[in-house]
């Protein structure tokens, strides 16, 4: 399992390298704060841990913090994203190549 | 067997839909390479995230559900206004505090694994470790995204703020620490004070890497601390054996990482360097000793819109400052006012400048400047021997022409726009401070500059007065 989640991890890696060096200067702003959004994926983390049965009223209060913080950083992060992406969309007339 | 038989079914069923998801997650982000596509997707990957979230709810055995719904209203609650209501000069310090809250999630996931598997006695010792490394670097970069946030908010102050030389020290030491009382849980110990100390020590240097780095390079301290949170949820998806969570973290870990390396290039430093800090907060003097003989020539909006208005290219040079005056709208007044005039303008953007990598380009799209009129440094470097008038709203560094001569600059050797190359260069700046990082600028003392001083929109406000008046 250890050796499968390893491949995994190194060829997400290379995905991403490859995936986000296209991406010009002036796309930086809302690159970083889309890929922001998408580490909020650790809500799944918190979400099992939580889900699965955790005791104790100091486990499930820190559970249910770190379930609120995945939430305001994936919810947060695509938001804010999508305002800023609709501004380089909304130029008004002529956009000939992307 | 048949109870059993469905839920191996649902097991593949959630492993299919987490499939789904990571596919959404790179086919999204795939579309941010362009302007066109950035918006479709990135709304795809936020629905890879939907499908992510939704396949784990299925997870059999999940419970607890009123207190998962709990954590998710109060995120949302948190998160939707947050995001609708910042204004885009905010947004660097918006995504510090987001960056922020993922780092804590990671370092408190990993907090209670150890509380309730005794310390990771139950558990295979790797998942000790990947637990561990994310509970280090998640805390680093919970605190660390926070400082950031206080900064470019102005809680705290923006200069660099360090105990002096014994800080790399200190900060080794505590990671030593944190090192040390990880290591000791690995081997056996399950002592919850140890993994206190190793939050706490991590906790601590996340300040400790933050406060000493000055403004100018938060470019870079917040795509590494971005890169961190993406690379400590990698380790938290091996420590609970969840794809999506190893696959998305470690995508933005690597994407982080590439910023990280292209925003350091650009300011011609190294990472490490950066990160020991302490960059700028020396009052430098440069070429010392001639401050006696250097005279600053004041203009007036007036004349400054009379230059400006016989000119065949502007071209104006934005930086932090245009940000802090929210001046993008009045600016792209004046650009307007100008082009009727004839006069050709472009806007010459630094890839450091402002606050975050691209921070200028997303102002200045809010305000619809023409894709086409943002050059890029390279593409305009050239041009400036050809330019009439270089109009500079708030930018200090990037122009300092420092840079390429003085062996003794802090700078030495940071790529800039040429503008002291331009026939004239008018500067718009509140006062003679010099800039984030304090370094000196002869730029402002050249025989071609002209400063204007005063808040950057209104003076940008006067110029355009003064042009529609001509």
């Amino acid at each position: 399992m250890l050796v499968t989640n390893l491949a995994i991890l190194a060829l997400a890696g290379f995905a991403g390298y490859l995936t986000i060096s296209k991406v010009p200067n002036t796309l930086h702003t809302p690159l970083m704060s889309g890929t922001n959004a998408v580490h909020g994926i650790v809500v799944l983390g918190a979400i099992i841990v939580l889900g699965l049965g955790a005791d104790g009223a100091l486990n499930k209060a820190l559970l249910v913090i770190a379930v609120m913080f995945g939430t305001i950083n994936v919810v947060g992060g695509f938001l804010v994203t999508d305002r800023m992406l609709e501004m380089f969309k909304s130029k008004p007339k002529e956009e000939v190549e992307a | 067997m048949t109870p059993l038989a469905s839920v191996f079914q649902d097991r593949d069923f959630i492993s299919v839909l987490y499939i789904v998801s990571f596919c959404l997650f790179i086919y999204g982000l795939l579309g941010l390479t362009g302007p066109k596509t950035a918006v479709r997707g990135n709304r795809i990957a936020a629905v890879g995230m939907a499908f992510a979230v939704g396949a784990t709810l299925l997870i059999p055995g999940i419970g607890n559900w009123g207190l998962i719904l709990l954590g998710i209203v109060l995120g949302t609650a948190v998160g939707v206004p947050a995001a609708r209501n910042v204004r885009m000069t905010a947004i660097p310090q918006m995504v510090a505090l987001f960056n922020g809250v993922g780092g804590g999630a990671v370092a408190l996931i990993a907090w209670v694994e150890f509380r309730t598997s005794s310390g990771f006695g139950d558990d295979p010792t790797y998942v000790a470790i990947f637990s561990l490394f994310a509970a280090i670097v998640g805390s680093v970069s919970f605190w660390g995204s926070n400082i950031a946030f206080a900064k470019l908010q102005e809680i705290l102050p923006g200069r660099p703020i360090s105990i002096g030389r014994a800080q790399q020290a200190v900060n080794l030491a505590l990671l030593a620490i944190a090192v040390a009382c990880a290591t000791a849980i690995v081997a056996g110990a399950d002592a919850g004070l140890l993994m206190i100390g190793v939050l706490l020590a991590a906790a601590v240097l996340g300040n400790f890497v933050v406060l000493p780095i000055g403004g100018a390079d938060m470019p870079v301290v917040i795509s590494l601390l971005n890169a961190l949170t993406g690379l400590s949820a990698a380790a938290t998806g091996i420590a609970l054996n969840n794809t999506p969570l190893i696959v998305a973290g470690m995508i933005v870990g690597a994407s982080g990482s590439i910023l990280t390396n292209l925003m350091a290039q650009a300011m011609n430093r190294s990472i490490p360097s950066i990160v020991a800090g302490g960059f700028g907060g020396v009052v430098t003097t440069g070429a010392s000793g001639d401050d006696g003989d250097r005279t600053v020539r004041s203009t007036s909006a007036a004349d400054a819109a009379v230059q400006m208005a016989y000119a065949s290219q502007v071209v104006i040079v934005p930086g932090y400052g245009m940000a802090v005056a929210q001046a993008q709208h009045a600016v792209r007044e004046l650009a307007k006012l100008l082009e009727t005039k004839g006069v050709e303008v472009k806007f010459a953007i630094h890839p450091v400048a402002g606050r975050m990598p691209g921070h200028m380009n997303v102002l200045l799209a809010e305000a619809d400047v023409p894709y086409e009129q943002l050059k890029e440094m390279d593409d305009i470097n050239g041009e400036f021997n050809r330019t009439d008038v270089s109009l500079i709203i708030g930018a200090n560094d990037v122009t300092n022409p420092d840079a390429r001569t003085n062996a003794d600059s802090p700078i030495y050797g940071m790529p800039i726009l040429n503008v002291d190359e331009s026939r004239s260069v008018i500067v718009l700046k509140r006062s003679m401070n010099s800039g984030f990082a304090g370094i000196d600028n002869p730029l402002f003392y050249g025989e071609k500059t002209a400063m204007l001083f005063g808040d950057a929109k209104a003076s940008v406000g006067e110029i355009a007065e003064e042009l529609k008046a001509l």
